[in-house]
């Protein structure tokens, strides 16, 4: 057995955590975020909304099952770096094509292991989420620690340019498997409505779940235009996931406020969600080390039930910048009582901050997509 | 939803005496809902037989009914007390069954009493196999296929449809008692009868065989609301086939994907709502197919179970107590998770570290009894231990299993250590055939496989143990060659040292490696500032602050130790529960915690066992979730500042120990190690009691099978034969002659190598008598003193006692009081002390003196109303009795009964004669202000009802012939009719009693065994004779009588006594009364707070 090769993660406050790399060799810079989900990597690894940042995992075991084909989020990784406590010396599991640290190298990210990843948590837990590096090429701390200083971090910049698509595309892949979560089974006729979806950095599970769910999915590039997708003439808009600050995203919620008020049938999700709320007039605030799980109990305020459900977020809507006289807060998650859902008084249009779409995480929440599909049902 | 107005008491059903697949993960979940409830302002009423157990005691319900769990016997508590509502799924199968038959039986609708968390409809579903499969087919939950038989002629007919290999599963029974997996015609035959014969309702379920797949569990919680979470996932390192309480296992689950995992995930959402628990805790059990994928569930169980107990142990969320507050009307997001404080139960812990639990059997103790691991549950205990990887975590448990192995390998012995004969060494052949039976040795078969040189493939496909643990197994075995690959211990690096220990070797197997000292290697590894950081169990990967420290060790940088300069004692527990060393400890173990927090202390406990009470993180302050050895323990000690250990309570766990702890500078509060070694060395302790004019059965001590020989002439047969240092009556054995010792000289060896044999006196027809007694260095207090039913030479744990004694003189009785006072004041106890007795024709002799918590303290404490581990817990922590209040010994009105269950059961073959040997897995207790009626309720709490009327069998020894005269006529004047073997026979109706004729075996039938299999007979008398001639027959009579649950008593006095009970319930009838009615108000825990 050859020596692992040594990797280092600096913080911007001079901190150093050595262990040993694998996936890509190389290096990047990125805001540390942990992310708690036991089972999924692969499709954390997938989920462009991580763009730009280093992911730490907090169970330690990663890589077990390898990768698969099926189980992607998107077209490859966008996050930042990887950061785990120990990388599986094996892979089982049926499906798998790959083992982790290849499909890493291959998507160019660097990994570090043999971390302690719970002391990594508490101090984001109390810091935020830092800047820092992560580097399997340099190996002095001083080194690294200037190039942190020298980057600005992620606040006020525009992500989603750089993960959407660049060319519109329909979409028609459902879901399947034994167990499926609660898809549209009302009866909605044969015609599709026509869904415009803007792609802010979507996850796949999304519109696999508009499809399975009746609609007519076509897919537009994050930065289109409102008269653009209103030349489409579509028969509701869906919002997606992206990474990033949404207050630095003002093309986008200028097509949504536009948009929007035409009438449209709208559903947002995570980015889409906080766009919606600067389009209505409210704010975003930066959290302090944010929502990035798979247990993140959230209550629907109108049924009383609780929904478990997967997060991947660093901002949120601030609630107290909402018109209450517009907009009625449906969501709220149990353990901090943050904005989760929100919806029009008057319009056809809610939205929320966790992912129904789960992938990965439990599917508690996939009722939205038939609810959105009702609600589009009672306007067309 | 807020709490129910509309109920305001509450009956909880315990499940009874320990026996394997219901232990004390029971006592957990019931101590935790009595606890919620009260907390909640509902009055609790309890029932529960076992006296050992944290729940029975008397301040944690309003109402304690220490009576048998049986419908009869709670429909009378039901009529007493008129709960509003039963909970009846906190009690494992005997709580499910017992609700069940009360509701069959019209008690609940007569009294008004309503099922909350299951009601009878759900429970039907959910153990009812035909009826579960049809739920399952209702949401498309694939199951195997299977069908049901009542006879044997449709289970015949049912194999040919389905085709064999089968699995045959008896409904309504626990732990799968009577199951099995069958290959072939004739294997399916004899399980499908005792399966048939097992099951409540004659009923089995037989399926298609899907051993080899993969095996997990999810632990579901529901409340009024329809908000499900799921607690964990657990997956079996050991797939299908073997029975999930005999696997390892491993939470959470690593082998499946997300997707894969959320599929199972919504299934069990699916599957509860089905059934329709509506609140609580249910247990759900899917296998996998490795290669395709496929799921299949197994079964549910709509209760807390002792995976439950594993899965709150192993996330912080504590289910039983979640499920308790469900039941009576708040729902998930109302109620606070206890570690965050901040966040609500509603949602799904997520955890940062690997756990692993690990079973231990007890097959040694059965010898004959086969020790291949199937679909029916074997392992009497269990150790849970957590690590940042499944290595560390794998290791720590093979430790904390305390069978002799420093961690998964390298033992002293171990024949793969550098230096040991190659030709020890088994080959791989002789390891393939061991691979391919489950046996109770697995996992150390497995290393040798792999240190043999098969390859993971191999060993995979011959196991079908996942890639993904055999490769981490194969890690640790890499780990093992490079650390031999050094010279010597002082050659190997830093850095790799510390990577050794974060693979969770022990500094005893590094030692092993080199062949050095355990001490030069702590030494070493301190010197170098390799030592352990603790990391917290908080339910959420330390996402938000935990206020809880429940903790773990692992080799990392950062600690989460806080040390709040508080006055700190911690206790050590008694790790997995085996027999002789169980519950009963682990009472003694929580009593010191609460009183010694009380007192003001802050309690730091230590222990591996994670049914138990005593690692709820609610009962200490600091709970250090670690294999109770010498090196994990100094760990935890060097963690903070702390006055004292607590090593009397665990059992001989801790007590191992103590000595290593005290040279290591650890304050070893109580009695001083040297004190215990005083009495456990035969010559100290035989110098200590000719010093204080104190009798004790001749004995001698041999290292070899000469001076064996000599001393046996010198004493004489009988002698009771044993190895130094032992609890639970460990291969001792009573031999009758000479052949038997040096066939035990021969076997024993094995049992304790560097120890002599130590040959008693046996002393025949004596009276055994048992002393708990508490000192403190200036007042000596009697507990309690027990007197045996049985004869002596019967271990004391698996005898029947009274309290107070039923026969001793008073004038005995003081002399056992005086010598009990000599011996704690020369031995120097602080605290508490057992001693064992023998009263020959008025004489007293000693047999033991055991200077710490003995396994009747619970059962005295119960009887007498004080928690005796509550007061030593303080007099060690250096209170005096004067100021606590106990100065006296407590003789109470009423008589208290022990009587033990054995697991005979589970163990087909195995002798059922008992000895100086335990066997039994735990115990009941019978109180009542008569004697009889004392007897008739600890007789009914272990299933063995005593008859009132019917035919009784008699065969006695030559020389119990005229002694049972009286007795018979007792039974005869009950309207009994007798039956007699010859000898006893000529004695009866010479004494003008009438006896049906009986053959012994061999001589003619219809012979004993006969009467007994046809259960013509509801009683057995049979008093064993000294010869080993006659021991065959005696064996046969009482297995048959075993078997059929029919009680047999094996002494005179025993006889008189259950003729007296039956008498007394003739007469009386079998009345309840409560604890507290007992005991009157609050003078339970007067002396003890």
């Amino acid at each position: 057995m050859s020596a692992p090769k040594p990797c280092l993660l600096v913080f911007e406050d001079g901190e150093v955590h050595r262990g040993t790399h694998f996936g890509h060799d190389g290096e990047s810079l990125g805001e540390v975020v942990f992310n708690t989900a036991m089972s999924g990597y692969q499709e954390v690894l997938t989920d462009p909304s991580y763009k730009g940042q280093i992911v730490l995992m907090t169970y330690p075991h990663i890589g077990n099952t390898g990768i698969n084909p099926e189980d992607v989020e998107s077209d490859g990784c966008s996050l930042h770096g990887f950061v785990i406590k120990e990388l599986s010396p094996t892979v089982s599991n049926q499906r798998a094509t790959q083992d982790l640290s290849s499909y890493l190298d291959e998507q160019g990210i660097v990994g570090l292991q043999g971390v302690d990843t719970r002391a990594l948590v508490r101090k984001v837990r109390e810091a935020g989420e830092l800047r820092a590096i992560v580097s399997s090429v340099d190996t002095d701390p001083d080194s690294l620690l200037a190039k942190v200083k020298a980057w600005p971090g992620l606040g006020g910049l525009d992500l989603v340019k750089d993960v959407t698509r660049q060319q519109a595309e329909t979409w028609t892949e459902g879901l399947d498997g034994p167990f499926l979560p609660v898809l549209g089974q009302g009866d909605f006729g044969d015609s599709r409505p026509k869904l415009a979806v803007l792609d802010y950095g979507i996850k796949r599970n999304m519109l696999r779940g508009l499809y399975a769910d009746g609609f007519d999915v076509t897919v537009f590039p994050g930065h289109t235009t409102a008269a653009e997708i209103q030349e489409v003439a579509p028969d509701c808009l869906f919002l997606s996931n992206g990474p990033g600050d949404p207050g630095a995203v003002a093309y986008a919620i200028e097509t949504i406020k536009t948009l929007v008020h035409t009438g449209l049938p709208t559903f947002g999700i995570c980015l889409g969600h906080q766009l919606t709320a600067h389009a209505l007039g409210g704010r975003t605030i930066k959290m302090k080390y944010g929502h990035h799980g798979a247990n993140q109990p959230v209550i629907d305020l109108t049924t009383e039930r609780t929904e478990i459900t997967s997060q991947n977020h660093s901002y949120m809507v601030d609630g107290d910048s909402l018109d209450d006289g517009m907009v009625e807060i449906t969501h709220v998650n149990l353990n901090d009582r943050t904005v989760e859902g929100m919806r029009h008084k008057d319009l056809p249009l809610f939205t929320v901050q966790y992912h129904p779409e789960a992938a990965p995480g439990p599917r508690d929440a996939f009722y939205l997509f038939r609810r959105f599909r009702e609600m589009v049902g009672q306007h067309t | 939803m807020p709490r129910r107005d509309d109920i305001e008491s509450v009956l909880i059903i315990g499940a009874g005496p320990i026996i394997i697949g219901q232990a004390c993960e029971f006592d957990y979940s019931g101590s935790q809902a009595c606890k919620a409830l009260r907390e909640e302002g509902y009055k609790v009423i309890l029932v529960n037989s076992n006296p050992a157990t944290i729940m029975t005691d008397p301040e944690l319900a309003d109402r304690t009914y220490i009576e048998p769990v049986n419908p009869d016997i709670v429909a009378k508590v039901i009529e007493r007390e008129r709960p509003d509502a039963i909970l009846p799924t906190l009690g494992g199968q005997t709580g499910l069954n017992t609700a069940l038959a009360l509701h069959d039986m019209g008690v609940l609708e007569k009294y008004g009493v309503e099922m909350i968390g299951a009601n009878d409809a759900v429970i039907r579903k959910a153990e009812d196999r035909e009826l579960f499969r049809k739920a399952m087919d209702n949401i498309g939950a694939k199951t195997p296929p299977s069908g049901i038989a009542y006879t044997m002629d449709e289970a015949l007919e049912q194999m040919h449809r389905i085709g064999l290999p089968l699995v045959i599963r008896p409904s309504f029974t626990m732990g799968g008692t009577g199951g099995g997996i069958v290959y072939n015609q004739q294997e399916f035959e004899k399980i499908a009868a005792s399966g048939l014969e097992l099951s409540m309702n004659s009923e089995i379920l037989i399926e298609k065989s899907i051993a080899g797949w993969k095996e997990f569990e999810l632990e579901v919680m529901r409340d009024r609301k329809d908000n499900v979470v799921i607690v964990c996932s657990i997956e079996n390192l050991d797939p299908m086939g073997v029975h999930t309480g005999d696997s390892i296992t491993v939470a959470p689950q690593q082998t499946l994907t997300d997707r894969e995992y959320q599929e199972m995930r919504d299934e069990a959402i699916a599957i509860i709502r089905e059934i329709g628990v509506e609140t609580g805790g249910s247990n759900i059990q899917f296998a996998v197919n490795p290669e395709t994928g496929d799921r299949i569930v197994i079964e549910m169980n709509p209760r807390v179970s002792r995976s439950s107990a594993l899965a709150s142990k192993a996330t912080g969320f504590p289910i039983a107590k979640m499920a308790a507050k469900l039941a009576v009307g708040y729902s998930l997001d109302e109620i606070a998770n206890d570690i965050t404080k901040q966040t609500p139960a509603c949602f799904e812990p997520t955890i940062d570290y690997v756990v692993v639990k690990v079973p231990r059997f007890a097959f040694e103790k059965f010898p004959v009894a086969d020790p291949t691991l199937g679909t029916q549950m074997k392992s009497v205990g269990e150790t849970m231990a957590i690590g940042r990887t499944f290595r560390e975590a794998l290791q720590k448990a093979m430790r904390g299993l305390e069978t002799g192995l420093p961690g998964l390998g390298l033992g002293r012995k171990d024949p793969w250590l550098p230096k040991a004969p190659k030709r020890a060494r088994p080959t791989l052949k002789e390891l393939r055939r061991h691979l391919a039976t489950p046996l109770d040795d697995r996992l150390p078969t497995i290393r040798q496989a792999l240190k043999a040189g098969m390859s993971v493939e191999d060993v995979y496909a011959i196991t079908r143990v996942d890639r993904w643990f055999l490769a981490h197994i194969a890690m640790i075995l890499a780990d093992e060659e490079r650390m031999a690959a050094f010279g010597s211990f002082e050659d190997v690096p830093a850095s790799d040292l510390a990577a050794f220990k974060q693979n969770g070797f022990s500094d005893l197997q590094i030692a092993n490696v080199f062949g050095t000292e355990e001490t030069r290697v702590r030494r070493r590894r301190q010197e170098l500032g390799i030592v352990p950081v603790f990391k917290r169990i908080d339910t959420c990967a330390a996402e938000f602050e935990s206020f809880t420290p429940y903790l773990y060790s692992t080799y990392e940088q950062t600690t989460e130790v806080e040390d709040t300069g508080n006055k700190k004692i911690m206790v050590l527990g008694g790790g997995p529960n085996r027999i002789g060393q169980g519950i009963e400890f682990d009472y003694c173990c929580v009593q010191a915690c609460l009183r010694l927090r009380e007192q003001g202390f802050e309690i730091i406990m230590v222990n591996s066992n994670p049914e138990t009470v005593s690692t709820d993180f609610d009962t200490s302050d600091q709970l250090f979730f670690e294999p109770v050895t010498l090196e994990d323990v100094l760990h935890i000690w060097g963690s903070q500042a702390i006055e004292g250990a607590i090593v009397q309570f665990g059992g001989q766990t801790p007590l191992n120990i103590a000595q290593g702890l005290k040279n290591a500078g650890v304050t070893i509060l109580g009695t001083s190690p040297d004190a215990i070694d005083m009495v456990e060395d035969r010559e100290r302790f035989k110098e200590l009691l000719e010093r204080l004019d104190i009798p004790q059965p001749v004995n001698g001590i041999a290292t070899n099978a000469d001076e064996a020989d000599k001393i046996a002439m010198r004493i004489g047969y009988p002698l009771v034969v044993r190895p130094s240092y032992v609890l639970g009556g460990r291969a001792m054995e009573i031999v009758y002659d000479r052949t038997g010792l040096m066939k035990y000289i021969e076997n024993a060896v094995d049992a304790s190598p560097e120890r002599p044999i130590l040959l008693d006196q046996f002393l025949e027809n004596a009276h055994e008598v048992d002393v708990d007694a508490v000192y403190d260095g200036e007042l000596c207090v009697i507990g309690g003193i027990m007197e045996h039913v049985e004869q002596a030479g019967i271990h004391s744990g698996d005898s029947i006692c009274t309290l107070p004694p039923y026969s001793l003189s008073d004038e005995v009785q003081d002399v056992i009081r005086e010598y009990t006072r000599r011996l704690a004041v020369e031995v120097g106890v602080v605290g508490l002390m057992n001693i064992q007795y023998a009263v020959q024709n008025g004489k007293v002799f000693v047999l033991e003196v055991n200077p710490r918590a003995s396994r009747t303290v619970p059962f005295v404490s119960k009887a007498i109303g004080t928690s005796l581990a509550g007061v030593a817990s303080r007099v060690m922590a250096g209170q005096k009795l004067v100021d606590i209040g106990f100065t006296k010994e407590i003789i109470p009105p009423h008589y208290s009964v022990k009587a033990p269950v054995f697991p005979f059961n589970k163990f087909p073959g195995s002798d059922i004669i008992l000895g100086p040997e335990m066997k039994s897995t735990g115990e009941v207790m019978g109180i009542d202000e008569d004697l009889g009626c004392a007897v008739a309720k600890a007789c009914m709490a272990c299933e063995r009802t005593l008859p009132l009327s019917g035919t009784i069998f008699i065969s006695v020894c030559d020389r119990d012939k005229q002694a049972v005269i009286p007795v018979a006529r007792a039974f005869h004047e009950l309207g009994f009719r007798l039956m007699a073997t010859p000898g006893t026979r000529k004695a009866l109706t010479q004494a003008g009693m009438p006896a049906d004729i009986v053959f012994p075996r061999g001589e003619g039938r219809p012979n004993a065994t006969d009467v007994i299999a046809n259960e013509q007979v509801q009683l057995v008398i049979n008093t064993p004779s000294a010869e080993a001639a006659t021991l065959e027959d005696e064996k046969a009579i009482r297995t048959a009588a075993y078997l059929r649950k029919i009680p047999t008593i094996t002494t005179v006095f025993g006889a008189a006594i259950i003729a007296s009970a039956i008498e007394s319930v003739r007469e009386r009838g079998i009345h309840v009364r409560s604890m507290q009615e007992f005991h009157g108000a609050g003078a339970a825990t007067s002396a003890g707070t």
